[in-house]
């Protein structure tokens, strides 16, 4: 049933993405904005501070924010054309249903007629298959007011345990593995410890694409007289003046992490008053590292021995660090294991809890941090809860007025859920602010599968590649359009305020969510008048959690520029407190809801926990077949699956089309010269791009950056193996080959480079 | 209204990462039209990821007004070279041709050379120019003397530049390290470094190589 049109183009000249340019009032300068909206940026997790200019309902500009401490008004090249993404030509102004007597393959609709559609399609699949037979996908771009909403209106409203979110795609391993070593999810410490530190260590972050204003941080550390150490296959932008560069083969930083404990520990650059005191398990990771001497290590990652020796002495005689990591460690299907590994480096240094000793991971989506706190994760309730856990399922049962045995335990990961779709497990499919045709692996089984749901309605703001297989498309919200806070890299809670109204029949998305629970007649809990209701909830919701939001108000964000959560509402003996939030974890003698008192880590002992690492090699390694490795990331100008920035005219300028990443030696081996039209292959998929030969990558590897769909979408290739706890995706590293094209691919010529 | 003094724009191309928010952020400031005055170089793309940002440095006798012939290009009283005026240019392309930096552009569809003016509707009210805001490295800072050097203790700034027989002494400063730039040469000589193949560029080449 859900299958878009064969015929692409009528759908592409209807729906877009098309590129917005510049708006006419941008232009006359005599134009003086209606006003200025202190707000956040729409995309990356850092929400770099921006005020937008708004005129008769318009977002036609932005003016820098100086006074907002994290970017003082600093932004990269999305953040500065954002503004273009409103008054868009393709922009969803009615409710679609498909329609397969048009080329299009949709006509519009009236939005409640819409609305009764898909409540009645739910109904019959859930009269028919259970509730189980409907599935939820929500997004960390959402606010957190929205992610909770969503959270709730699966167990309550739905009834439904199947709910994930495309944070799968993105933080789960760094949560993963925060939980299990300090019992908390979320950057230790403030950036502003960065440029305080001695040492920065970067693993697997390409910072000056990915979080281009936590650069200036790593350069002020720099002028401050700290060394910088990246790891990375590429030599990024940030790389390309460091004081040491490991070259490390795809897949292989556990081994590396391995290799420099165990280098601490022969020379005894460890801080065992630390160890001793505030964690458990350090022998047993002694034990386990002690057979990754040298040697072995630069064998397993492909970095010279007399490099990792020189990070070691740096990180083990440094006096201040600050280590950072990204998707590079934890897209992989050993992701926790890598950021475990990091951890114990970390902890065996006794560097963390203090003024420029500190670790923290680059949260990619806006919301990335707070859309895994509030219960739109498969397995997670409210303030981090757990949906297994008795008494946190007592707790919030309270709170949304349900009986606990009416709660569903926990679902499935955002993958699993696919394939339970390809098994005819779900059968309806309820999406918001994810394109997981572009964003997961192995899509053209994405694909396949989206056809054998018997409806599937989509909610956004563009008609975005997966929203083209769906029955019903809703109208959505831009962010500009509602308010509500999200929670950036430093676990710093910040408010996004609406600047303009939504056009046409569009809805604020929780709007949707509540009509849709109406006209399903169980509109019970989902009657919230504004987003400070909802998060009046949910600050109740959290109240006790680890992820504690009770002491944070709309007023208190604005008069400190953000909180910092845990952000308690009461002391530890219950009376109401003004408590400023927790900017740095881990001080020495600090409070925390799990240990009251015992240590500053969140375990009832206070102790943090060192974990064995193993290293286990991807789950797809090189062969004679398929001899090179396949990495995928970004570019600056681009954001994930491009919904937004691929009709955004001047981004789409500044890095029109994916292109291969090769080293000239395998070009030249290949016979491809820059420019040239290459395939590259895996077990799952192809396509056919230009090369970029540059010396900037390992020879062994190859490189595509991942914002496109269809024909152009690295993701045909990727694999979608998953790391067995977290359950994220292995985009950073799966077999491939690559031979020269026999010419340009059917596209070239005819489509437009943001299409596909 | 004029820059103030105690305010100067600093280029540190180390710091740059070659994101283009300046370029794409200059389109922004109200007076420019839409267009970039401003450009960044991609130095060897095939070899390296280095990239600079070019911004007019506002020479103190500034190549492309004394190579105009039609007087349309004017230095303010503060330091700022100022876009040609439309009424006075002539669309004859000398300025484009002269300047050592590379950095006037002819609009052929407005038969109009536009250039860099610091953003002059900002900064000539203390504001910071746009690409200097936003500029995510801060390879682009606009601010004291005092704060920069508080803030880039290894840095140092250059404002004479030589090129061929001659010399150019500009209000953008270029920060180089203290070890060089301190020293207080005479001058950059930007000629020599012209050298198509600078020892140290494919400065981690060998490690990706495999030669350990």
């Amino acid at each position: 049933m859900s299958t878009p049109p064969s015929n692409l183009l009528p759908i592409l000249d209807r729906f877009g993405p098309h590129l917005n340019r510049s708006s006419p009032v941008r232009l006359a300068t005599e134009a003086e904005p209606d006003r200025l909206v202190k707000t956040h940026c729409c995309f990356c997790g850092q929400q770099c501070g921006i005020q937008l200019k708004v005129k008769d309902n318009v977002v036609t500009g932005f003016e820098p924010w100086y006074d907002f401490p994290f970017n003082r008004g600093m932004l990269c090249p999305k953040g500065v054309k954002r503004y273009l993404q409103g008054a868009h030509p393709d922009r969803l102004l009615t409710a679609f249903k498909r329609d397969t007597s048009v080329p299009e393959g949709f006509s519009p609709m009236g939005y409640q007629e819409a609305i009764t559609r898909v409540a009645s399609e739910i109904g019959r699949i859930q009269k028919t298959y259970g509730n189980s037979a409907v599935g939820v996908l929500s997004g960390a771009s959402l606010t957190v007011e929205k992610a909770y909403l969503m959270g709730k209106f699966a167990r309550v409203c739905l009834k439904t345990p199947y709910i994930d979110y495309n944070g799968r795609l993105c933080m789960v391993s760094a949560g993963a593995g925060n939980k299990k070593a300090f019992g908390i999810d979320r950057a230790a410490n403030p950036w502003s410890d960065i440029p305080k530190a001695e040492l920065i260590w970067i693993s697997g972050a390409n910072v000056a694409e990915c979080a281009p204003i936590t650069t200036e941080y790593v350069w002020q550390a720099r002028e401050n007289g700290a060394r910088i150490i990246v790891v990375d296959p590429r030599i990024t932008p940030l790389a390309r003046t460091c004081d040491l560069f490991l070259p490390v083969k795809p897949g292989r930083d556990i081994a590396l992490f391995n290799g420099v404990l165990h280098l601490m520990i022969e020379k005894g650059w460890i801080d065992r008053a630390f160890i001793e005191q505030f964690t458990v398990g350090f022998d047993k990771v002694a034990e386990h590292v002690a057979s990754w001497n040298p040697a072995k290590t630069a064998e397993i990652t492909g970095i010279p021995e007399r490099l990792i020796r020189q990070a070691a002495e740096w990180w083990g005689t440094a006096r201040s660090s600050f280590l950072m990591h990204a998707r590079g460690i934890e897209h992989h299907s050993h992701g926790v294991q890598n950021v475990l590994g990091s951890i114990n480096m970390v902890l065996a240094s006794g560097r963390i809890g203090r003024e420029g000793c500190g670790y923290g991971t680059i949260t990619g989506q806006a919301n990335g941090q707070g859309g895994r706190e509030h219960g739109q994760k498969c397995d997670q309730l409210p303030g981090w809860r757990d949906i297994s856990n008795p008494v946190d399922r007592a707790h919030i049962a309270k709170i949304w007025g349900i009986a606990e045995p009416d709660m569903p335990g926990p679902g499935v990961d955002c993958y699993e859920m696919f394939r339970k779709i390809d098994k005819g497990e779900i059968k309806g499919l309820i999406s918001l602010c994810f394109n997981p045709v572009v964003s997961l692996p192995d899509n053209n089984f994405i694909a396949r599968a989206l056809g054998k749901l018997e409806f599937y309605v989509a909610i956004d703001f563009f008609m975005n590649e997966t929203a083209r297989h769906a029955d019903i498309v809703l109208p959505g919200s831009l962010q500009e359009e509602d308010e509500g806070v999200v929670t950036q890299i430093e676990g710093k809670v910040i408010k996004i305020n609406k600047a303009v109204d939504c056009p046409g029949d569009a809805r604020q998305d929780w709007r949707i969510v509540q009509d849709i629970a109406a006209a399903l007649d169980r509109p019970t809990g989902f009657t919230f008048a504004e987003p400070r209701a909802i998060f009046d909830e949910l600050r109740t919701a959290s109240k006790g959690g680890v992820a504690d939001y009770s002491g944070i108000t709309y007023e208190k964000i604005e008069r400190q520029y953000g909180v910092c959560w845990p952000c308690y509402s009461e002391d530890p003996g219950g009376k109401p407190i003004d408590h400023a939030g927790t900017p740095r974890l881990f001080e020495p003698g600090s409070w925390n809801v799990v240990a009251k008192g015992a240590g500053p880590f969140y375990f009832p002992d206070g102790k943090a926990r060192f974990n064995v690492a193993p290293y286990t090699p991807p789950a797809e390694d090189v062969d004679t077949e398929y001899p090179l490795m396949l990495t995928t990331g970004r570019v600056v100008s681009q954001f994930l699956s491009g919904t937004q920035t691929r009709r955004i005219g001047p981004l789409v300028d500044q890095y029109p089309e994916p292109r291969i990443e090769m080293h000239p030696q395998l070009a030249e081996r290949m016979g491809i010269r820059d420019g040239d039209w290459v395939t590259a292959e895996s077990r799952r998929g192809d396509c056919t791009l230009q090369a970029m030969v540059v010396t900037t990558i390992r020879p062994d590897t190859i490189f595509i950056p991942y914002h496109w769909p269809g024909r152009k979408s690295a993701n045909q290739l990727t694999i979608s193996a998953q790391d067995p706890i977290s359950k994220i995706p292995e985009y950073k590293v799966c077999a491939a080959r690559i031979r020269k094209a026999d010419g340009p691919p059917d596209w070239a010529g005819h489509l437009e480079p943001q299409q596909g | 209204m004029s820059v103030p003094g105690h305010l100067n724009f600093y280029i540190d191309p180390a710091r740059c990462i070659g994101c283009q928010a300046c370029v794409q952020a200059c389109t922004e400031c109200d007076t420019h039209k839409g267009i970039s005055m401003i450009h960044m170089e991609t130095v060897d793309r095939a070899h390296s990821t280095q990239t600079i940002p070019v911004v007019c440095m506002h020479c103190d006798s500034p190549t492309c007004a004394e190579v105009c012939p039609a007087d349309a290009i004017k230095r303010t009283p503060d330091g700022v070279v100022q876009s040609a005026r439309k009424p006075r240019c002539i669309a004859c392309n000398n300025c484009v041709l002269a300047c050592p930096f590379g950095v006037p552009k002819m609009k052929v569809e407005f038969e109009l050379m536009m250039k860099c003016d610091m953003c002059y509707d900002r900064s000539s009210v203390g504001l910071k120019p746009m690409c200097a805001s936003v500029c995510p490295s801060q390879a682009l800072f606009f601010g004291t003397r005092e704060e920069i050097e508080a803030a880039r203790p290894q840095s140092a700034p250059i404002d004479r530049f030589q090129f061929g027989n001659q010399t150019i002494t500009t209000k953008v400063k270029m920060m180089g390290p203290r070890s060089v730039a301190g020293a207080r040469p005479e001058h950059l000589d930007v000629t020599a470094a012209l050298d198509p193949n600078p020892p140290g560029r494919s400065i981690s080449l060998g490690v990706l190589n495999g030669s350990h």
